[in-house]
């Protein structure tokens, strides 16, 4: 044998606790720099797009095979009930279809009012797939086939039908994360459009397992907002395009403090069932923080009032 | 690296499904947590080593997904690889109760760090309520999928250690 016998060198192996440690802290930087900046954004939503996005497409016509099969076999049981029901309905119907005539022409005079009559029309549209719901039970996200690659930019508004939901929070390059505003991390500031009343809808895990979104700081001393008023997005806003259809009250009472008044929205989108979405391609037109203080500073008003303002709206406006 | 491949494309297919199929077929709105019965199964199967890395995947995959923040997932579900990994000494492979247990207090574990994590520090203080409708049911739903999926975990599993086996003993020999 020859003297130089060249010793077997280990294989390095790390023990699982270093590892572990190393690792956390790797978790931990990266939740404060996500908390600052999007560095990660970019590339971590990029290699994802590409290794899991076509497999969901596939996977998600499967899903909504399965779904179909489930609601139909939970249907054969409920058609008996419902038949009843439906009759009954169909008087509701018939008296409330007298009404809408009449809200029609309601309508008709406030969109002239409000000049509301454009709005959505001319919205430049683009249509997505839904190929993902949030997997956990906590939130209400959901993943859509479009992104950077289709124009998709974050905070643009998502609707399904003629209803608000949700805006664009994250984006990859060919999908994209939509949180809803039932999502309990969710804020929208809006308008009861019978009254020009400012309120807040915040998404609530609590009343989403009955379909409503709450609604509360409506200020309505003379009690004029009632149940069945039409609630859309208001002009104050800064992510949300103003006049698009939230939903309808269903409920609603006085606080405990007698100066506001707070109650559930039924939502006009039917969250369990999205399938396709519209995603507008307009974004609100948003004024930066520094051309506002610029434009403050022209107006010769001190700091102090401008970071007032921007501390308030950002308790009013966004949640997350 | 066969046994990588496979553990991959085992955490994208059960991502995948949990999003999309598991996502229709739910019942009281509440899905299943597929990811956690996988790091469960495969950590007490192979050990701490391998629960912190896919643990630590696939919390990176909720996050960029799910999440808001980048981190927060892999961060808990990688000490939950890590605390099912030390549980691999007393595990036998015939013996289903093990695992069961570890996935259902797992699954509880991980609801309450979500609790706490991103809603209680929101404010939202209804424990009772979050609990019996979001936590509980999910962990019901979970274990009664474990049934079915921790056989095939376990089967992948036995084929890729014989399959190493068989390889180590041809290199001896």
């Amino acid at each position: 044998m020859s003297p130089v016998v060249k010793p077997k060198r280990e294989k390095f192996t790390l023990p699982s606790k270093y590892l572990l440690f190393i690792l956390t802290i790797i978790c931990c930087l990266m939740m404060v720099i996500t908390f600052t900046t999007d560095v990660f954004n970019k590339p971590l939503n990029y290699v994802v797009g590409y290794i899991i996005v076509p497999y969901q497409k596939g996977i998600s016509s499967i899903g909504s095979y399965f779904s179909e099969k489930k609601d139909a076999l939970v249907n054969v049981y409920d058609l008996l009930n419902e038949n009843a029901n439906l009759r009954n309905r169909i008087a509701e119907l018939e008296e409330e279809n007298t009404r809408l005539l009449q809200d029609k022409y309601e309508l008709n005079t406030l969109r002239e009012l409000y000049e509301l009559d454009q709005t959505y029309d001319s919205y430049t549209k683009v249509g997505a797939r839904v190929i993902f719901r949030d997997s956990g039970n906590w939130f209400s996200t959901f993943i859509v086939d479009k992104g950077y690659k289709d124009g998709i930019t974050p905070n643009m508004n998502v609707l399904c039908g003629n209803g608000l939901v949700g805006r664009v929070s994250v984006v990859g390059p060919n999908w994209a994360q939509i949180t809803s505003i039932i999502s309990d991390n969710s804020n929208v500031s809006a308008t009861v459009i019978n009254t020009q009343d400012n309120i807040i809808v915040s998404g609530d895990l609590a009343s989403m397992d009955n379909n409503v979104i709450l609604f509360s700081q409506l200020i309505d001393e003379e009690q004029k907002v009632t149940k069945g008023d039409k609630i859309v997005t208001s002009d104050i806003s800064d992510k949300y395009l103003p006049g698009i259809l939230i939903g309808y009250i269903s409920d609603i009472a006085d606080d405990p403090n007698n100066l506001t008044r707070s109650g559930t929205i039924l939502p006009a989108v039917d969250f369990e069932h999205i399938e396709e979405v519209l995603i507008i391609l307009d974004m609100k037109q948003s004024v930066s923080d520094e051309e506002l203080k610029n434009g403050y500073n022209s107006l010769n008003f001190s700091d102090e009032i401008l970071n007032e303002e921007e501390g308030e709206e950002e308790n009013t406006e966004d949640g997350e | 690296m066969k046994r990588f491949i496979v553990t991959v494309l085992l955490l994208i297919t059960l991502f995948v499904f949990q999003g999309t199929v598991f996502a229709s077929l739910n019942f009281a709105n509440t899905s299943p947590n597929l990811l956690i019965i996988l790091i469960v199964s495969l950590s007490l199967m192979r050990g701490e080593k391998t629960g912190v890395i896919l643990g630590f995947f696939a919390g990176i995959l909720m996050d960029v997904f799910m999440g808001t923040t980048i981190g927060l997932y892999a961060l808990i579900f990688m000490y939950l690889g890590y605390a099912n990994g030390s549980f691999h000494r007393v595990f036998f492979p015939e013996d289903i109760k093990l695992p069961m247990i570890m996935i259902v207090v797992s699954d509880i574990f991980y609801g309450f760090l979500v609790y706490i994590l991103l809603f209680l520090l929101r404010g939202r203080t209804d424990f009772s309520f979050y609990f019996s409708n979001v936590i509980l049911p999910e962990a019901i739903y979970t274990i009664v999928i474990t049934i079915l999926l921790y056989p095939l975990i376990l089967w992948i599993n036995k084929l890729l250690t014989q399959d190493e086996q068989r390889k180590a003993k041809k290199f001896v020999s």
